[in-house]
């Protein structure tokens, strides 16, 4: 082999192939990782695949030295490796792209990429030289990036260039991208993947973790599906589909593109006409927006994190102010009103974070089931509870909305997330409401968990509840929406039917660009 | 009256005590900048201010050696910033409560051995005035700034020394990320823990200093709680200061100032009623507090325990 051959473009050695043997990690009372193999060669990407807690996070901190393995052996081209920290996985050529970036947002690209690494001004910083190694690397990849910006000024996707950058600035030969496609827009995930082809092209290896099923077949060369800690199989992407890899992770056939129906639309029963309100930090959260749910209606609102979705959300449940505009529901002005009130007139919401605004985490599962109506008979009379009625009620909702969850009384803490989004749907569900806002219902909640929440919203537009779905999950809002209303700083940019909408164009849509022939507002 | 305050020399002689006075504010204030940047609030300051104060006063008087009753403030200050390293970094304790807690301790610890070991108060020979050649002559700037002792030069040193140290070297640059997100500094290789110690302890050391300020340079004499709140007031500093060396300096000099106005209108004898002259550093506390809040952002990991996400 010559020395083209063994080295990547960042003048690095490759890595030709990593093995992890019989990886075994317990944490008290749940084993994570069960005698788990799995190996990555260069020029490769190896997805992994699985639902929350199959272990796959934890496979991967142990191999990047977040976690000590309590059995296993790490093999680097054939020989063992002990990897203690993230230290010796950066000397080894192993870099992780962290779900959640591993950035400070406060300092530059530069001072992020120097961070942790010896100067060769010894004890003082070499920004300069660092930002010119940057920018070398930037053009060998492919990669566009400022090495003098603050990270807060930059968008998502340049933020994973700069964590991508960061890896192979510590030179890294094998990557591990943690589901790095969850706070994309679709465009940014096919300029990901551009980026991920170039890299295995050059002789990189590429774990990619998704649980994502198009992207693990568009972009992977093999795929490892785990389920409760254990590995289910190692298969060429080619030769297995979607349906067997969902089945696999599941471990049951599961309904991968729920059954819509027909169901006839009604009324307009939610009405928002020039709703302005302000974020948070006081700029406009929304400006100007209309948009009309009707009865036997599933609208979606799409957009990229941080564009209105949560102000949209709260502002027509009554948890913030309009700074302008009529919120109508079933034809009366109820812009000003208070959550109880707009709980009288049948309005139920699914919040965003099911955590902190979906239950007390404190109280027991029957309590959280009585949240909104514990000031209503049965549940309560002249201010008394009446433990029984709210005990029984309890009782019939976990059997009809499946709650795993030893018992009523067991605090909501306690439960896994897609338990804690089950009671907050029975809650919001059982009541009959007329209006159903649903802020990313199924954020996440595994495959399982998913199918079961959207199921429920289907059925509930079967029954006639207009229903607003706001989700940043494009395939989520392309599955369920009847229309979809994309959302850019604060405005709708327009509101497409599902049968014109396709994930490329509601993609230009979120990143604020309006195509010529989408011009025309369709109602 | 108010005419006495504007003549030339009491002019000068405020400033020059303004100036002075601003010497534990540095101290005390720059090294809680330190641990503040990397994410420890240290409420401490105060306790540790006073043991330091007795500790200088004890050794100097005892040995006649001022530099050897630094040292001796030096080691018990960063003593104290290595048993509050412990309790935030390894036991993860609520920094505020803690914090309180190592206030008390110094509080109570600097009165019990000024009991057992003096009984009662003494004066000593502090630092002495350094002339710097040729600037102290010249008439009113020398007097004010370069007719001081070596800790007040050592104080406002301290100002480019730190900035120079948080935005210029790699130990800088790992203190603001780990402040800001010790998760990224973490999976890069930095040890936030070892990090915490450095600023915490340093912090500590340097409140030793502040306190060492004012037993064996400005009062030279060691009373019961004799910082009266100033390490309180260097903590306020620190957000007054936007967690910028530069930042405190002007806030340092802002109290100093006030405080020194104050003496000299009851030196002067002016009219107002003592208890509300003293009272002034400590409204003007609030005042600032109030004024600064949400103008600067805090470092984002501040006063939140680090722990690896299991």
């Amino acid at each position: 082999m010559t020395d083209q051959d063994t080295k990547l473009p960042s003048g690095r050695t490759r890595i030709e192939n990593l093995e992890m043997r019989g990886i075994t990690k317990r944490f008290p009372g749940v084993l994570a990782s069960d005698h788990v193999d799995f190996d990555v060669k260069s020029g490769e990407v190896h997805a992994l695949l699985g639902e929350n807690g199959a272990g796959k996070s934890t496979l991967m901190k142990i191999l990047y030295g977040l976690y000590k393995p309590d059995e296993g052996e790490v093999f680097l081209n054939g020989k063992p490796v002990a990897i203690a920290s993230p230290t010796d996985s950066i000397d080894l050529g192993i870099g992780m792209i962290h779900q959640h970036f591993m950035l400070v947002p406060t300092l530059t690209v530069a001072e992020n990429v120097a961070l942790g690494l010896p100067s060769s001004r010894g004890f003082m910083t070499d920004l300069d030289v660092v930002s010119k190694r940057i920018l070398e690397l930037a053009k060998i990849y492919g990669l566009k990036i400022d090495p003098d910006a603050y990270v807060w000024q930059l968008s998502v996707g340049q933020q994973q260039r700069v964590e991508i950058i960061k890896a192979l600035y510590r030179g890294a030969a094998l990557l591990i991208l943690d589901e790095p496609t969850a706070v994309l827009t679709p465009q940014e995930v096919d300029e990901l993947f551009v980026i991920m082809r170039q890299m295995t092209k050059d002789g990189h290896g590429l774990i990619f973790i998704s649980h994502k099923l198009h992207e693990v077949v568009e972009i992977s060369h093999r795929v490892t599906v785990l389920r409760d800690g254990r590995k289910i199989g190692t298969r060429p992407t080619s030769e297995i589909t979607k349906q067997d890899l969902a089945n696999w992770m599941v471990g049951r056939e599961v309904g991968l593109t729920p059954d819509r129906g027909t169901v006839q639309r009604g009324e307009a029963r939610l009405e928002l006409k020039d709703v302005s309100c302000d974020s948070d930090r006081g700029t406009p959260g929304l400006r100007g927006v209309n948009l009309e749910v009707h009865s036997g209606e599933i609208l979606g609102i799409a957009g990229v994190s941080g564009n209105g979705q949560r102000e949209l959300a709260e502002t027509i449940v009554g948890l913030r102010k309009t700074t302008n505009g009529r919120i109508i529901l079933e034809g009366g002005d109820v812009a000003g009103l208070s959550p109880a009130e707009l709980t009288n007139r049948m309005l139920s919401y699914i919040p965003e974070e099911r955590m902190r605004d979906g239950v007390i985490r404190e109280f027991t599962v029957a309590e959280n089931l009585i949240l909104r109506e514990h000031e209503k008979a049965p549940y309560s009379r002249s201010g008394f509870l009446d433990l029984g009625e709210i005990s029984r009620h309890a009782d019939e909702l976990i059997k009809r909305f499946q709650v795993k969850t030893p018992s009523s009384e067991t605090l909501a803490k306690n439960l896994s997330g897609g338990n804690i989004q089950k009671i907050v749907l029975a809650r919001e569900i059982s009541r009959a409401p007329r209006v159903i806002i649903a802020a990313q219902p199924t954020r996440g909640l595994d495959i399982g968990a998913t199918e079961y929440v959207r199921e429920q919203l289907l059925e509930q537009r079967r029954l006639g509840v207009a229903i607003m779905l706001i989700s940043e999950d494009l395939d989520e809002i392309l599955a369920l929406s009847d229309r979809i209303a994309v959302l850019y700083e604060g405005q709708v940019m327009d509101i497409v039917p599902r049968a014109q909408a396709t994930p490329e164009k509601l993609g230009l849509l979120m990143a604020g660009i309006r195509s010529e022939e989408s011009l025309s507002v369709v109602k | 009256m108010i005419s006495e305050l504007l003549s030339a020399t009491v002019l000068i002689g405020i400033l020059a005590s303004g100036i002075r006075l601003a010497t534990p504010y540095l101290y005390a204030a720059i090294g809680e900048t330190f641990g503040q940047k990397s994410g420890v609030l240290n409420l401490g300051v105060e306790g540790q201010m006073l043991l330091g104060s007795f500790a200088a006063f004890y050794v100097a008087f005892n040995t006649g050696s001022l530099w050897l009753g630094l040292l001796a403030a030096i080691l018990v200050g960063a003593a104290m910033g290595l048993a509050m390293a412990y309790v935030t970094v390894n036991l993860r304790a609520q920094q505020g409560i803690s914090g309180i807690g190592f206030y008390l301790f110094g509080l109570g610890m600097s009165e019990l051995l000024f009991q057992i070991l003096m009984g009662t108060v003494e004066t000593a020979q502090g630092f002495p005035k350094v002339y710097i050649p040729g600037l102290s002559d010249i008439p009113g700037i020398g007097e004010i700034f370069f007719s001081q002792n070596v800790l007040v030069y050592g104080a406002f040193l301290l100002v480019p020394l730190s900035s120079f140290v948080l935005n210029k070297t790699t130990l800088g640059l790992k203190i603001r990320a780990v402040g800001e997100n010790p998760d990224a500094a973490d999976s890069l290789g930095v040890s936030v823990a070892r990090i915490r110690y450095f600023t915490i302890i340093l912090g500590g050391a340097l409140s030793g200093i502040a306190g060492a300020s004012l037993s064996i340079a400005l009062l030279n004499v060691f009373q019961q709680n004799m910082t009266s709140g100033l390490g309180f007031i260097a903590v306020a500093l620190v957000y007054f200061g936007g967690w910028k060396p530069l930042g405190v300096l002007w806030g340092a000099l802002l109290f100093s100032m006030v405080n020194s106005l104050q003496l000299w209108i009851q030196v002067l004898g002016i009219p107002i009623p003592s208890d509300i002259a003293v009272m002034m550093p400590y409204v003007l506390t609030i005042l600032v507090l109030i004024a600064s809040v949400s103008r600067v952002r805090s470092p984002s990991a501040l006063s939140k325990p680090f722990e690896r996400e299991s």
